[in-house]
């Protein structure tokens, strides 16, 4: 293939954008395929041919939508059996012995693994990655972490929260998190007390999780924090529990509104904002448009989410519908995130993933550690999730992916777990079968989101391999 | 003459001098001087640190947090440290450990993230840049070409100072770094940003890294097990390397001690103190330790009472170190004034942070500090000439 045959179908694609926006306005015509490729891409993990196509038919209201009613569904993959089995109270290392702390150790660490493992088996076949996309979002917004909060099980619940609310109403998510034990010890909320309030979760709540920084003193921090003592975790069940005596119940002044608050008034008092809305529609904008808002339109969208009550399918709708979500400076400008590579790369190439652990440790090493993120500000994405070293460990798992062997880090696992490792199989022959009679690089417009930085030739195994290499393989 | 003015009238060959560890010796200033910053990640309680156990106030404020008198590691008839560096007294009795306290800046922000912000950039309080305070640096006097980078990150992470203009690239593990860069294509050059231009820069900076480092030098320093002691092993392993880098970046963490302080910080600075000095052995070894300066900094320091949780909060200012083998040990800085605390029970501050970058900049590299800290800070006097 010709450097001029590749340019040529790059300068036909924009041909045919530009055309459509001169004979049908953008919402009334169908998607066509790139316009598809690029909706389902951000929303999920490497679209197919066949699920391109049926949304290349769509209008764009009509695709949004559909995608929009598609996320109802549980999780397909069955949760790991002890998350069904009644709370046990963290047991006190002191008064273990040995042996006994030692089990424990092992089983929080195996139950770790098991959760993480899990999340990672749906994501690889999910029917609805949309779902998966949002839990993944909001994980990274009401950030907790096992190296902190330590038992799985309130781990495991608070996804089970973070996922019913993940398309759902920011307000009840927010209320929800607020009481969520997980996140109450990650917080240090529930070791808060009238006359000694911990700071640590009121100042996240206000930075992190509404208004975004400096919109806010550091006196509505320590106020907040007197309205949220109390909130603590029942012993016998792992629940929220209100601890009355422990409620610091005097007069709080928080953003300048003074009243007996508790701590859902000042979540309330929070959602009124303006900023909080702006803040969570910026935030989506980073996630599925660009690194840099736009910010009249995050104003324009963040007003019909507030005024749905913060329906977040309604913010997602306005998003994915306006123009500079689908506007060509916005097209293979972000960076995949881990998960995105290795999940995408895996559906794409219909590998058969015979246990997931592998690549939940390889998303770990390119720094997207399942349950596990760096902070409470949660993965910083964007450019830099490449560096010399992530971007040197994407290669060699991309490498390895169409090699035919196993992650690296499956050896370990074997050893570690005793599950055999993984059987990948790429058939090549059957995945370049979908391309028949389409033009000799016609994968490439499935594979890339923007052209490659080096010309990929053929249609084969080796070409695959190199177009994985390529720089562009990166972006989204 | 400047130095500016004599690199501009030597050349490249007074430059090249630099890089052998005898020139580096010899030479007073420059890029033969590496800096090696400790990033103790998570804002480390500074009260703890370098503990002003003359003070009443101080027993006062932590009933349970305060480390006992008889315990802590006197330096002075007020300020000791705690009982978990010991191995850093052997440096203090050597005059080669200088401890700044009370660093901080005006108007500090509580926020982990901003503020961190504030110290990688070297910004104002209310001022929002996007640059690495050593990148600016980097830009206006680069280092000399042949080296492998300007900067490194150990132990992947945030690229802090060096985000923005510098080259610089994040190494978890020298030999794993230089394994896999045969992956990396030495990438034609891109005009404009985005994300795809990020990619081709990180590329070839690898690139440049990998023909750089090597992992020839064999150590008979023995580094700490755990993930500290390895960074400090591949700093070890980067500045080993001829021509080398002009400063390293190292870290630890979580120091963000909201509750049960007294284990975890006790474990951290055990960790810290023993890191340091294999990085001192390490770098006697290679001759460098008279052409290095190891540098703490951190995003805040903690609120002077503790909480209910066991723990203190988001602080202010906070005591750091400097040491190395042309460092003029000792105190400087202003002890904790423990009766004059914010209306947020905050710590005032003494010395800049950025009086400690221009120290860097000016005294150690003999660079314009002005330019790239947007001002004058005075240095500090603990380096020696």
């Amino acid at each position: 293939m010709t450097a001029e045959v590749r340019s040529g179908k790059w300068r036909r694609a924009l041909a045919v954008v530009l055309c459509g926006l001169v004979t049908l306005p953008a919402l009334a015509r169908p998607l066509g395929y790139d316009d598809a490729r690029h909706l389902l891409n951000r929303t999920g993990f490497a679209a197919n041919t066949p699920e391109i196509n049926e949304f290349a038919q769509l209008t764009r209201e009509a695709a949004v939508a559909r995608l929009l009613r598609w996320t109802d569904q549980a999780p397909v993959v069955p949760a790991p059996e002890w998350t069904q089995a009644p709370y046990e109270l963290p047991l006190r290392p002191a008064l273990m012995s040995d042996v006994e702390r030692q089990e424990y150790q092992r089983r929080l660490i195996s139950q770790g693994r098991d959760l993480k493992a899990w999340w990672m088996a749906e994501m690889l076949i999910t029917p609805s990655p949309l779902t998966e996309k949002m839990v993944l979002f909001w994980h990274n917004h009401f950030t907790s972490s096992l190296r902190k909060v330590r038992m799985p099980l309130l781990m495991y619940r608070q996804h089970m929260t973070l996922r019913r609310h993940a398309l759902g109403n920011f307000r009840e998510l927010l209320q929800a998190m607020a009481r969520d034990p997980a996140m109450l010890i990650y917080l240090d909320g529930a070791a808060s007390r009238k006359g000694q309030p911990n700071e640590n979760f009121a100042r996240e709540l206000m930075e992190l999780f509404t208004l975004g920084e400096g919109r806010y003193g550091e006196q509505d921090v320590k106020e907040a924090a007197r309205a949220f003592t109390g909130w603590s975790i029942d012993r016998d069940s792992g629940e929220f529990l209100f601890r009355p005596l422990l409620h610091d119940d005097g007069v709080k002044t928080v953003l300048g509104v003074s009243g007996l608050h508790e701590g859902a008034a000042v979540l309330g008092i929070l959602l009124e904002r303006p900023e909080t809305a702006e803040f969570i529609v910026a935030k989506l904008w980073r996630e599925f448009v660009s690194t840099e808002p736009d910010m009249r339109e995050v104003r324009r969208i963040a007003s019909v989410f507030r005024t749905s009550s913060y329906d977040i399918r309604a913010a997602l709708r306005e998003l994915l519908t306006a123009d500079a979500f689908y506007a060509p400076r916005n097209r293979g400008n972000l960076v995949k995130s881990p998960v995105d590579l290795v999940v995408g790369t895996l559906r794409q190439f219909r590998m058969a993933v015979a246990d997931p652990l592998p690549y939940v440790l390889t998303v770990g090493r390119l720094g997207q550690d399942l349950f596990a993120p760096p902070n409470v500000k949660g993965w910083p994405g964007g450019d830099s999730w490449i560096n010399a070293t992530t971007l040197l460990s994407r290669r060699q798992f991309l490498e390895n992916v169409f090699r035919g062997s196993e992650p690296e880090p499956a050896m370990r696992v074997v050893a570690m777990t005793g599950n055999r490792p993984n059987d990948l199989q790429f058939d090549d022959a059957a995945w370049f079968r979908q391309f028949d009679g389409k033009a000799v690089d016609d994968w490439q417009r499935v594979v890339f989101a923007t052209r490659p930085v080096a010309a990929v030739a053929g249609r084969d195994a080796a070409a695959l391999r190199m177009a994985v290499q390529d720089p562009a393989y990166q972006l989204k | 003459m400047n130095r500016r003015e004599f690199l501009a009238a030597t050349g490249a060959a007074s430059v090249s001098v630099l890089w052998s560890a005898q020139a580096a010796r010899a030479a007073t200033t420059g890029y033969g001087n590496v800096l090696v910053l400790v990033e103790l990640q998570g804002g480390n309680d500074g009260l703890n640190t370098v503990i002003p156990f003359a003070d009443p106030a101080y027993y006062a404020l932590r009933p349970q947090l305060a480390i006992a008198r008889e315990q802590v590691l006197a330096l002075d008839a007020a300020t000791g440290l705690h009982p978990a560096l010991q191995p850093l007294l052997a440096l203090w009795q050597a005059g080669e450990l200088a401890i700044v306290q009370g660093v901080g800046y005006p108007d500090a922000n509580l926020s982990h993230f901003r503020s961190i912000e504030i110290w990688d950039t070297a910004s104002r309080s209310n001022e929002y840049l996007q640059d690495g305070w050593l990148a600016r640096s980097f830009k206006a006097s680069p280092a000399p070409r042949e080296y492998a980078a300007d900067g490194v990150v150990v132990g992947g992470g945030a690229m802090g100072p060096f985000a923005g203009g510098a080259r610089a690239v994040a190494i978890t593990n020298t030999e794993q770094f230089l394994r896999q860069a045969r992956l990396a294509q030495p990438a034609a050059a891109t005009t404009g940003g985005g994300a795809l231009a990020h990619i081709l820069k990180v590329e070839r900076e690898v690139a440049q890294a990998a023909a750089g480092l090597s992992v020839g030098h064999a150590f008979s320093t023995v580094f700490p097990a755990g993930a500290f002691g390895n960074s400090v092993r591949t700093a070890a392993q980067v500045i080993a390397a001829q021509p080398g880098v002009a400063a390293v970046k190292i870290g630890l963490g979580s120091f963000d001690t909201h509750r049960g302080q007294l284990v975890t910080h006790a474990r951290l600075l055990q960790e810290l103190a023993g890191g340091l000095v294999a990085l001192k052995a390490a770098l006697m070894e290679l001759q460098r330790w008279d052409s290095a300066l190891v540098m703490t900094y951190s995003e805040f320091g903690r609120r002077a009472a503790q909480n209910s949780s066991g723990g203190t909060d988001h602080g202010t200012a906070a005591a750091h170190f400097a040491m190395g083998g042309r460092v003029r040990g000792g105190l400087y800085g202003q002890p904790p004034e423990l009766n004059r605390l914010d209306r947020n029970g905050n710590l005032a501050y003494a010395v800049d942070f950025r009086d400690l970058y221009s120290t860097v900049l000016g005294v150690w590299w003999g660079v314009s500090a002005e330019q790239a800290l947007g001002g004058r800070f005075q240095p500090v006097g603990f380096v020696r000439a």
